[in-house]
């Protein structure tokens, strides 16, 4: 395995939000305390449900949004909110695929164009037909057709506006890629041919992924290592098959019976999960899953539970197949 | 890595899918007429207009129209009390009040795009700042706020023009604001910043050009508003002076006449109402062919 | 005897550049009391079908069919009066985004008790009182107190729960669930699908599940109708289904799910759905399948029998291997 190029420690965003008119302020820990690296030529899936943090970390990593604490390097360099001039040499490294493929294209633009821009912003001094040289090239290499070069968003499906956007974020050679849930607005027999393009890209271009989604029969396919999340915090982080075959912490587990498999042979009894996903605003004393979990117990209610050590890590007082 | 799709035939282009909703609104297409003639009326007034609109014809105060008893061919729609042609003056009237639409429709929407573009963009502040001096404009009654505009400035047709900009341009920016504020959250707007666009690349090349629709057809409708107020404008004395054969301005000289010789005072009357008419029936069918909202599967 | 009986639906959009066929031929009985799905990708015209024969389409659609029946009673020849009496009594359906299907003006219990208004002649009392029934019914905690708080006040799956409650209100002998639980979280999807399996076997309603997800179909459902770009390709029962599918556009969708790959690759089936300006000749399914030869993509092909799950195909699949039946089709 080749050295990581990104990595972040105990990686927070908090929000501070007002409660009423004169209510005080609250804060929102959208994300509280992540640490991963991402290596170049594996995927690091992020699983969670809605409110988990999946996006603030997306935002976190392509510069969008700034840390509140926490550290996180990218190539060997430490990065600062505020730091234009190293931001945008940084900036060209990590490129984003965004979920919609509806909305993340301007549609007053033709493909030729959406796929120059970032050349003509982060680097004027190459020439205008090298510009459109290399445009072409990625064209051809995301699997669309040089006629649909000069055409509009408009006139494309949702699985080639994704191939689309996939050619975009690479324009500027990146070498992390952030995939926030790509082929979750794909149908079934699209999503397979994108996912099958991200796969060639991978090999092709050696690229660190940051894959986010809540499909876990996606995630299970796709990625190397996987994090699990739950109202802002990890709660369980290894590599894929350890954390799918062996799951530890109880949300984990309850998350993957609760995933339908497509195999009407195998329908098992599903752990019923009780209870609503607690709002971030109001995140449960002690571990968050406490109020839904079946083992929960006084030190559960009470005290907040650290991630072990090793390589794959869990938060939980009373782990899954563990010795309790 | 397979090809995406064989070369399909594509869906009809935008243009054309416009022009099939914007011809089920028969008002529309018959105001788009009449509007296409009045442009047409305007740019050539000179060629087809018998006389010049200044030209005195002594004996022939006050004629009626040819088909009314003492009218004559030689006059088609009369003469007013100077002994004018009514018609040359009609036709020249026309290009006023095109040119009127136009430079007030865009001196207000390039002032109204731009503040509402950086009121979209701006910190809390200062986009409240904006928009609570637009509410304040709006907040006059728009002729009333063009008057003592006039009044300071001096009436003229220029300064008409100035003033009525000045009270429509509230419409643009509220107009902007609302479509750049709903745009900018966009995911297309956020890979432009990951792309490294800066913020005024954004602001306008990025998000304008999606947020043009709504404005467009404020535009049109503003743009009848204009002929109003001018009009309004020349008949309370504010506005272009006479001789400038110019509606409103005819009406309010021809006021005294009302009476006597009905011409003078309808026909530049009938003119304004077609015009405004013709744009604003226009307006709704450019609404309803470019708002998505409208559109039906 | 079928509670619900369709025979060759058609559904046409009359757009700006000319008809869209949303729904082609479609074919349909669902007995009382059964549980089944109808599977397809977007386009695949699944949920318009179902709007059709509710009457909930717009005025640009055209709807046609030889036989569209509920309970005896003919809904082709039913004024839109006598069909209102219908629906949302003895047939309701639930929608995909439980957050919009609420109306955010009033209060929870308001809505489950206007319907009772509507289609039962219950006194206020016993309207309160069959609310808050309903409200267990569907397990929401502390029913009473949550009628009076009004939608936006309520998580996603919880107004799903009241959106279910309130097709419960007047005991439906078919209950139609679009996409119930795409717009939820796993874990939540989990619990509204258990409540929906759970009201079927306790209330013996008939439920027709429309959805596009294999693993909600394979968890869940009996009998499975898949479509494709507007027909009904294939008809099957749900093990036969995934263990031997007949249609090639159906194996080829089970093929590509990621639980089921093996290698670092997917299979695909290559191009996309047909739209409306590219209606292939033949078979819709002929450009993107892999059995495809000139009598596919030239002549329109005709169901195979319930042996083969009715796929509608000149080569249906028999554990993978495509059958010549081109003379039996007569």
């Amino acid at each position: 395995m080749s050295a990581p190029i990104l990595s972040a420690t105990d990686l927070r965003r908090h929000f501070e939000v007002k409660s009423g008119l004169f209510g005080g302020t609250n804060t929102v820990r959208a994300l509280d305390g992540a640490s991963f690296e991402l290596v170049p030529g594996r995927t690091l899936a992020v699983v969670g449900e809605s409110g988990c943090g999946k996006s603030t970390l997306a935002n976190l990593v392509t510069m969008i949004d700034t840390p509140t604490s926490g550290t996180f390097t990218i190539d060997g360099q430490d990065i600062q909110p505020g730091d234009e001039l190293k931001d945008k040499v940084l900036r060209a490294k990590v490129q984003i695929v965004f979920q919609n493929p509806y909305g993340s294209l301007n549609p007053r633009q033709t493909i030729g164009k959406i796929l120059m821009e970032p050349l003509l912003l982060n680097r004027p001094e190459i020439s205008a037909e090298e510009r459109e040289r290399r445009a072409r090239e990625m064209v051809e290499l995301v699997g669309l057709r040089p006629e649909h070069f000069n055409r509009y968003p408009h006139m494309f499906s949702g699985g080639q506006r994704q191939r689309i956007a996939v050619a975009r974020a690479l324009m500027l050679e990146p070498e992390i890629l952030v995939l926030d849930e790509p082929v979750s607005a794909l149908d079934l027999s699209i999503q397979s041919q994108v996912l099958n393009l991200l796969t060639d890209l991978q090999d092709k271009f050696n690229l660190a992924y940051l894959f986010i989604s809540h499909d876990l029969s996606v995630v299970r396919h796709f990625a190397d290592d996987v994090i699990v999340m739950y109202l802002g915090k990890p709660v369980e982080q290894g590599a894929k098959d350890e954390v799918f075959e062996n799951p530890r912490h109880p949300y984990t587990k309850a998350l993957l019976s609760a995933t339908p498999m497509a195999d009407p042979a195998r329908r098992q009894e599903r752990i019923k999960l009780e209870g609503e996903l607690p709002s971030p605003l109001n995140v449960p004393v002690g571990c968050a899953f406490n109020p839904r979990c079946w083992k929960a117990t006084e030190e559960c209610r009470n005290k907040r539970p650290d991630m072990s050590d090793g390589s794959h890590r869990f938060a939980c007082f009373h782990p899954e197949n563990g010795d309790n | 890595m397979s090809e995406a799709t064989a070369n399909l035939p594509q869906p009809p282009s935008p243009l054309r899918e416009f022009w099939s909703y914007f011809r089920e609104n028969r008002g529309a297409v018959i105001g788009m007429y009449v509007f296409m003639v009045f442009f047409i009326v305007a740019l050539i007034a000179p060629l087809i207009a018998p006389y010049t609109p200044h030209e005195q014809f002594r004996d022939h105060l006050l004629q009626p129209p040819f088909w009314q008893e003492g009218g004559s061919t030689e006059f088609l729609l009369g003469t007013d009390p100077l002994g004018r042609d009514m018609l040359s003056r009609l036709l020249h009237g026309a290009r006023f009040s095109f040119f009127i639409g136009v430079i007030v429709v865009s001196i207000a929407s390039f002032f109204g795009v731009i503040i509402g573009v950086i009121s979209g963009f701006a910190p809390k502040w200062m986009d409240t700042l904006i928009m609570r001096l637009m509410d304040i404009i709006l907040s006059f009654p728009s002729l009333l706020l063009a008057l003592v505009l006039v009044a300071i400035l001096g009436p003229s047709l220029i300064n008409a023009m100035i003033a009525i900009a000045l009270v429509l341009q509230p419409h643009f920016v509220r107009l902007t604001r609302a479509a750049v504020i709903s745009e900018r959250t966009k995911d297309y707007v956020t890979a432009a910043k990951v792309a490294g666009a800066g913020r005024l690349r954004t602001m306008f090349v990025t998000v304008l050009p999606n947020c043009l629709a709504p404005i467009i057809v404020q535009a049109a409708l503003s743009f009848s508003t204009a002929i109003l107020d001018a009009a309004a404008l020349g008949f309370l004395g504010m506005g272009a002076q006479p001789p400038t054969p110019e509606w409103g301005t005819m009406l309010a000289e021809a006021r005294e006449f009302i009476l006597r010789a009905w011409w003078v005072v309808t026909l530049p009357g009938i003119c304004i109402l077609v015009s405004v008419l013709a744009i604003n029936l226009m307006g709704d069918g450019l609404r309803d062919a470019l708002d998505p909202k409208l559109k039906r599967s | 005897m079928s509670l619900l009986e369709i025979k060759n639906l058609t559904v046409e959009f009359r757009t700006a550049n000319g008809p869209f066929r949303a729904v082609d031929s479609v074919d349909m009985t669902v007995t009382a009391g059964e549980l089944v799905a109808i599977v397809g990708e977007s386009g695949s015209g699944k949920s318009v079908s179902m709007l059709a024969m509710m009457g909930l389409l717009p005025w640009t659609a055209n709807i046609t069919a030889d036989k569209m029946e509920f309970d005896g009673k003919d809904l082709l020849r039913m004024s839109p009066k006598e069909r209102r009496k219908i629906i949302g009594k003895d047939v309701s359906m639930i929608f995909q985004e439980p957050m919009s299907s609420l109306n955010p003006c009033y209060t929870v219990g308001f809505q489950i008790k206007e319907v009772l208004r509507q289609h039962t002649d219950l006194t206020r009392a016993e309207r309160q009182a069959r609310a808050v029934e309903l409200m267990e019914q569907v397990g929401i905690p502390d029913p009473a107190k949550r009628l009076n708080v009004f939608p936006h006040q309520l998580s996603g799956g919880m107004s799903q729960r009241v959106m279910i409650a309130m097709a419960l209100a007047c005991k439906p002998k078919l209950l139609i669930a679009d996409e119930p639980t795409t717009a939820l979280d796993v874990t939540i999807q989990a619990q509204i699908l258990d409540l929906l399996i759970d009201l079927q076997k306790t209330e013996g309603m008939a439920l027709i599940l429309i959805t596009h997800d294999m693993g909600v179909v394979a968890e869940t459902v009996e009998r499975v109708n898949v479509q494709y770009a507007g027909q009904r390709v294939e008809q099957q029962e749900v093990n036969a289904l995934f263990s031997n599918p007949h249609h090639p556009y159906t194996a080829a969708l089970l093929a590509a799910l990621p639980e089921r790959a093996t290698g670092r690759h997917l299979p695909t089936i290559p191009g996309v759905v047909p739209g409306q300006f590219d209606r292939p000749q033949g078979c819709l399914f002929s450009p993107r399948c892999e059995f495809a030869d000139d009598h596919c993509r030239t002549k329109p092909p005709v169901a195979a029998g319930p042996e083969l799950g009715k796929a509608l195909c000149h080569r249906p699949l028999q554990q993978g291997v495509p059958q010549d039946q081109k003379e039996v089709s007569a």
